[in-house]
């Protein structure tokens, strides 16, 4: 009743106006802590810096849209049904969504499709690290009889013959012939244009402290610490990868697929494969060298598993984790961090 | 005096050529840290042997297929080290298995 007394108009709107106000302090206060901490200066180590290029064949306009037409052109296959975007589609984030490639004639193949995002920063080239270079790798499919079984002289005539890629070719490579030494250089330009470092992640990095929220903080902390995720002993800075080679229990004392063993015959590296890049992760599933795993959650899942349930020749890098729910929740959430905004891709016109 | 002054010369001699002769193998170490080794370049007598330290976080693997000189010394984490001798003259890659970056050559002398 007392307080039914003290009733007014004046009193009731102040009322309304403190709520208001609190509530509006409130949610500034929770927006605020929605966010992660500003970047430190150690954080920066995992800034991606412009894709390195090699002195034999920088990167120019005509030989990035040499490269892209050559790409795109299915007439490279010796089908002339299939090319490079085949198994690595820009809609797949540069792969092909299946467990294991699908070569010529429908042959499933032995190893997932890795995708050539950032593959410009890689050092190690094919998942056991038998090409030399991003050239050397570009043509790898090609020569494969399992793959695009390309005729690489008789292509490189026939290439020679539609009018429009011979000017290109010309304006890319002045005074060198169409070979596999220049088409493999101008695939290799193309795919160093494939470049992810706008995520989320980068963007945090770059001061926007905003572009993280406080969940992807925690799962790069959890990501980081060697006692809970210890993910960076192999995804290291800056391209979340060591150019390194693991066998990570998928393939025990290489059962299986040898991996880099085939390569390097030292008894560590039976069943070891390379690190991959994580930028863009989430647009890449399935995951592991043959995508036995459906999604980021079941991939940390496996190696909270696999750390205490060790197989024959698992790499002592990996260790048993100290990772609650909430610590696995912020680990995927980090993950997805690690990708670029969604944009469509535009496939170009070949040559005739 | 003249006799035991040419004494005394021939055992210095002596022992000049004993010492010579059994030369002290020496151990060298060789630090692994930051996905590089220590140095690029070691140069090392007959006998010697050289310590790898693993000083990063993860794992390492030195090993080597030269003609010279065969060792895989197995994966080996933080603060582990493996020690391999070298008892042939000759040019030794020496790479880990884990990180095909890391190289260094081994020159083994008599």
């Amino acid at each position: 009743m007392a307080r039914l007394a003290s009733f007014s108009p004046q009193s009731a709107k102040l009322r309304v106006a403190l709520l208001a106000a609190s509530a509006a302090a409130c949610l500034a206060v929770q927006a605020d802590s929605l966010f992660a901490p500003s970047a430190t200066q150690a954080d920066q180590v995992w800034r991606l810096p412009a894709p390195p290029m090699p002195a034999d064949n920088m990167t120019t306009p005509s030989r990035v849209e040499l490269g892209r037409a050559l790409f795109f052109d299915p007439r490279l296959a010796g089908s002339g049904a299939m090319s490079c975007a085949t198994c690595h589609n820009p809609s797949l984030g540069w792969s092909d969504g299946l467990k294991t490639a699908i070569g010529a004639n429908g042959k499933v193949l032995g190893r997932a499709t890795p995708t050539i995002t950032n593959t410009a920063y890689n050092t190690q080239f094919m998942w056991d690290g038998r090409k030399k270079s991003l050239e050397d790798q570009a043509l790898g499919p090609m020569q494969s009889r399992d793959e695009m079984a390309s005729d690489m002289h008789g292509m490189s005539q026939r290439l020679a013959s539609v009018q429009g890629y011979a000017a290109m070719f010309a304006a890319a490579y002045p005074g060198q012939p169409i070979s596999s030494d220049t088409i493999a250089k101008a695939i290799a330009a193309f795919e160093r244009t494939i470049v992810v470092r706008n995520t989320a992640f980068d963007r945090w990095l770059d001061g926007d402290a905003q572009a993280l929220n406080q969940q992807q903080w925690r799962g790069y902390k959890v990501f980081n610490d060697p006692v809970k995720g210890n993910c960076v002993a192999c995804h290291s800075a800056p391209n979340f990868t060591d150019n390194g080679y693991h066998n990570v229990g998928l393939n025990p004392a290489g059962n299986g697929d040898m991996g880099r063993y085939a390569i390097r015959q030292v008894a560590s590296l039976k069943g070891a494969f390379k690190t991959p890049s994580l930028r863009d992760i989430a647009a890449t599933a399935p995951y592991f060298h043959d995508g036995r795993m459906a999604d980021l959650a079941q991939v940390v899942d496996y190696y909270e598993r696999i750390g205490v349930h060790r197989t024959e020749g698992l790499s002592p890098s990996i260790r048993p984790l100290q990772l609650t729910v909430q610590d696995k929740q912020d680990l995927v959430m980090f993950l997805q961090a690690l990708s670029s905004p969604s944009q469509s891709y535009a496939v170009p016109s070949l040559p005739q | 005096m003249i006799r035991s002054d040419r004494y005394l010369t021939g055992l210095g001699a002596l022992i000049l050529v004993v010492a010579a002769s059994v030369y002290a193998a020496q151990e060298h170490a060789v630090i692994q840290k930051g996905k590089a080794f220590s140095v690029k370049r070691l140069n090392v007598k007959i006998g010697d042997s050289v310590k790898f330290v693993n000083e990063d976080p993860y794992t390492h693997n030195v090993f080597s297929l030269s003609d010279a000189k065969s060792f895989d010394l197995g994966s080996h984490g933080q603060g582990v080290s493996r020690t391999v001798s070298f008892d042939k003259a000759g040019t030794i890659e020496v790479e880990c298995a884990v990180h095909p970056e890391m190289r260094m050559i081994v020159e083994v002398s008599k």
